[in-house]
């Protein structure tokens, strides 16, 4: 099996799959209960919560764990929107977020708020000036992606940051990093953002579980009431398993990250350079410079449509995915791979590879040969 | 005082000497649906067909009925013996019963009496049977036109009590008019075809073609979750799975871009053929329905029954779109149909097929291929599944 699918989700790490079936049978007692066991229980959070306020160079006590990636997203900018309804009625995003940030702002649409949806260029990435001309007084909230998901572009977040606090100090930046977290190095601390989210299960660990930071300068009102948990902004019985084996995964990933961007780099550069010697007609909609993710390579092949290569690959165990659902019926087209601008037939055909450190040059090689008969047998069909 | 329900047959009512084979088969069905259930005891009587079981569990196994084919109505009933005493306690209990449920002012009782041995005459029975509800129950009245509930009183070895009759599909037990191979595609019409045949006693197998990987596998496993659903009413359906994939690459070489539809049609209904000729069914069963789209007008249609002998029956033939749907959300097929995972393969359609294809060309079109060659390979590479 070659898995190129690792931005919908990553297989565990065995250390991780070992610490929390561990943790299943020592450590299942409610880390809220007063006696032992319980207090053991809170000690393992708190250990995890280290882990990864260590990556993130911010304090322990600024992480807070959630369900996942969309849970920190509407957590974030709810609670924002909650806070500061009254200051203004404006929030900016970009056209190619997230559909857990792009839905919750249809929602505040619907409810009179104004947004503004910024632009990318060919590459994905947004205009600063756009940006500088769209903040005013009324702009509660900024929400940008880190490193895009469908096509590994990432934002000049330290910029935007500055160049928000210089136009409205009082505007919250909410930056989305479920795709950037442990794969595309950023200070959070020195670039200044307001919260940013991540998740388990892009970074070999569990799914089920996420995380938030929060700058310690904020007090965010929750949007679920409970047990007070997680200094009551996320209630409900910690998911300790998951939290246990978040914290092993973080802890890796911290140990190995630069060696494992850097093999990711190598694979994405060898796989871009040998699929277009290899291969007629194709387009890449992901740059292979630092303007994007070392772990992502979205490719169109002209003349196929995206999900029948998709099926010829995992005919011969290859996983990836299509940027776009099939659009045989009409169905909606990817709306980032639209963001850049590409022809239908461009959104139609297009594939993410995403790396992992489990893959080797062999697997890219293989990979290129199948795609080239697959290709081939493909367009026979098509090009007639 | 016994709880029992009762099934009324249809059809099968009128088929004479035959009547105890049809009986048979029901009662198998009926068994089949309800064993996990648990029922005491299931018997004739007279006509209709009796379960004995716990009272509680009566919802459960109406439900359950309801999906099989050969009865009309099912009734809960309270069974006593001859004595009027105690027709009259089972008058009162079901009453008392169908008042705290519903809201009820007027009655008609409608007496049947099959056991002429009974010494009151049906009639005479209802006059007096009548008179004692109005004493027990003052605000109740009689309307013998359009009362808000019958009393229904039959009188046989037993006497039934009951006031409902819910209503069953009707149609012939499965089994009883030979076995049929549907063509099932993931779409709307094909399982409500399958449902009507079955309703008139057809066993049925079902074909699914795809075109893997140029289709996506959850296609597929939408296809297996219709015939599960169909299963319902079915009982088991062994669904063979066949990928076109060969057929249609060698059409786009070899074949005009417009026939493709009516060509690959053609080559379903062959392997259908086929199949069913293999495995003793007796005829072919499609969703297709006049008009609605361009293989399904008089000349694509003649096109496709051209290429096999067997028998094709087309349940939906005359039906509109609308009634189609309304049938498939009766049966509860409709909201799996409309799910999105559809053959992404259009690659194969062509832009402007033709509507009026005429058998010499189409004949000739063919020539440039292998037919007999296509259709074993397709088969060779075929899947089995059983669905229940």
């Amino acid at each position: 099996m070659i898995y190129l699918d690792n931005c919908s989700t990553t297989r565990p790490r065995e250390e991780v799959v070992k610490v929390i079936s561990q943790s299943m049978v020592e450590d299942f007692a409610n880390p809220s209960s007063l006696h032992r066991l319980g207090m053991r229980a809170e000690k393992k959070i708190k250990e995890s919560r280290e882990y990864i306020s260590r990556y993130l160079n911010v304090e322990s006590s600024e992480i807070y764990f959630t369900s996942g990636g969309t849970e920190s997203n509407n957590i974030a900018i709810q609670s924002v929107v909650n806070k500061l309804h009254k200051r203004g009625k404006h929030i900016i995003t970009t056209k190619i977020e997230h559909s857990s940030v792009l839905n919750i702002m249809k929602s505040y649409e619907k409810q009179g708020y104004s947004v503004t949806y910024l632009n990318v260029d060919e590459h994905g990435i947004i205009s600063l000036d756009e940006l500088r001309s769209n903040i005013s007084q009324e702009t509660i909230l900024v929400a940008i992606m880190h490193v895009n998901n469908e096509i590994g572009s990432i934002q000049p977040i330290s910029e935007i940051n500055r160049l928000i606090k210089e136009i409205n100090p009082n505007t919250i930046f909410h930056v989305d990093g479920v795709q950037g977290f442990g794969k595309v190095e950023l200070s959070l601390k020195a670039s200044g953002v307001d919260s940013y989210s991540f998740s388990g299960h892009k970074i070999y660990g569990p799914k089920g579980i996420g995380g938030l930071y929060i700058d310690k300068k904020h007090t965010l009102a929750p949007i679920l009431y409970g047990g007070n948990q997680e200094k009551g902004l996320r209630s409900g019985t910690e998911n300790l398993t998951g939290i246990i084996g978040f914290g092993e995964a973080v802890r890796i990933m911290n140990d190995n990250f630069y060696k494992e961007a850097k093999h990711a780099y190598e694979l994405k550069k060898s796989f871009a350079t040998k699929i277009k010697e290899e291969i007629e007609d194709i387009k890449f909609n992901t740059t292979l410079d630092e303007r994007s993710s070392p772990y992502i390579l979205n490719v169109s092949f002209k003349y196929v449509r995206g999900e029948v290569l998709l099926h010829y690959l995992e005919d011969k165990e290859i996983y990836v995915s299509t940027s776009s659902a099939c659009s045989s019926k009409g169905t909606e087209k990817s709306h980032v791979l639209r963001g850049i601008s590409l022809k239908d037939e461009e959104i139609e055909g297009a594939i993410r590879f995403c790396f992992s450190y489990e893959n080797t040059i062999e697997d890219i090689d293989y990979t290129i040969q199948i795609l080239k008969e697959s290709i081939s047998d493909i367009r026979q069909i098509t090009k007639r | 005082m016994d709880s029992v329900l009762s099934v009324s047959l249809g059809e099968i009512a009128l088929k004479g000497l035959n009547r105890k084979y049809f009986e048979d088969k029901l009662i198998k069905h009926i068994r089949n649906a309800i064993k996990d259930i648990g029922f005491e005891k299931i018997y004739k009587e007279q006509g209709k067909i009796y379960i004995e079981a716990e009272e509680h569990n009566f919802p459960q196994m109406t439900n359950r009925l309801r999906k099989v084919f050969g009865l009309v109505y099912i009734s809960p009933c309270i069974r006593v013996g001859k004595d009027v005493a105690d027709i009259e306690k089972a008058a009162l209990d079901i009453m008392k019963h169908k008042m705290e449920k519903e809201k009820i002012s007027t009655f008609k009782i409608e007496t049947n009496r099959a056991d002429k041995n009974f010494p009151i005459k049906s009639p005479d029975f209802s006059r007096q049977m009548g008179g004692f509800i109005l004493k027990n129950f003052d605000k109740l009245s009689v309307d013998v036109h359009k009362p808000d509930t019958f009393l229904f009183i039959d009188i046989k070895q037993n006497v039934y009590v009951y006031t409902d009759k819910i209503k069953g599909h009707g149609g012939m037990p499965i089994g009883t008019n030979g076995k049929g191979l549907l063509l099932l595609s993931g779409g709307i019409d094909s399982p409500v075809a399958g449902f009507l045949m079955a309703k008139r006693g057809v066993e049925i197998s079902a074909v699914h073609y795809h075109s893997y990987p140029f289709t996506s596998e959850r296609a597929e496993e939408k296809v297996k979750d219709l015939a599960a659903i169909l299963s319902r009413y079915t009982g088991k359906i062994k669904m063979y799975s066949v990928n076109l994939l060969d057929i249609q690459k060698e059409l786009n070489a070899k074949c005009p871009e417009k026939e493709m539809t009516i060509l690959s049609r053609r080559f379903m209904m062959r392997i259908a053929e086929r199949i069913a000729l293999e495995n003793e069914l007796n005829a072919l069963i499609t969703g297709e329905s006049l008009g609605q789209v361009a293989s399904q007008t008089i000349e694509g249609i003649t096109m496709t029954n051209e290429s096999v002998n067997l028998p094709v029956f087309r349940p939906l033939i005359g039906l509109d779109k609308v009634d189609i749907i309304e049938i498939a959300k009766d049966i509860e097929t409709f909201d799996t149909s409309v799910l999105p995972f559809e053959d992404c393969c259009t690659v194969f359609l062509p832009k402007h097929p033709v509507t009026k294809p005429k058998i010499e060309d189409i004949e000739a079109s063919e020539e440039a291929l292998d037919i007999n060659f296509l259709v074993d390979q397709a088969i060779e590479g075929m899947k089995i599944t059983i669905i229940e």
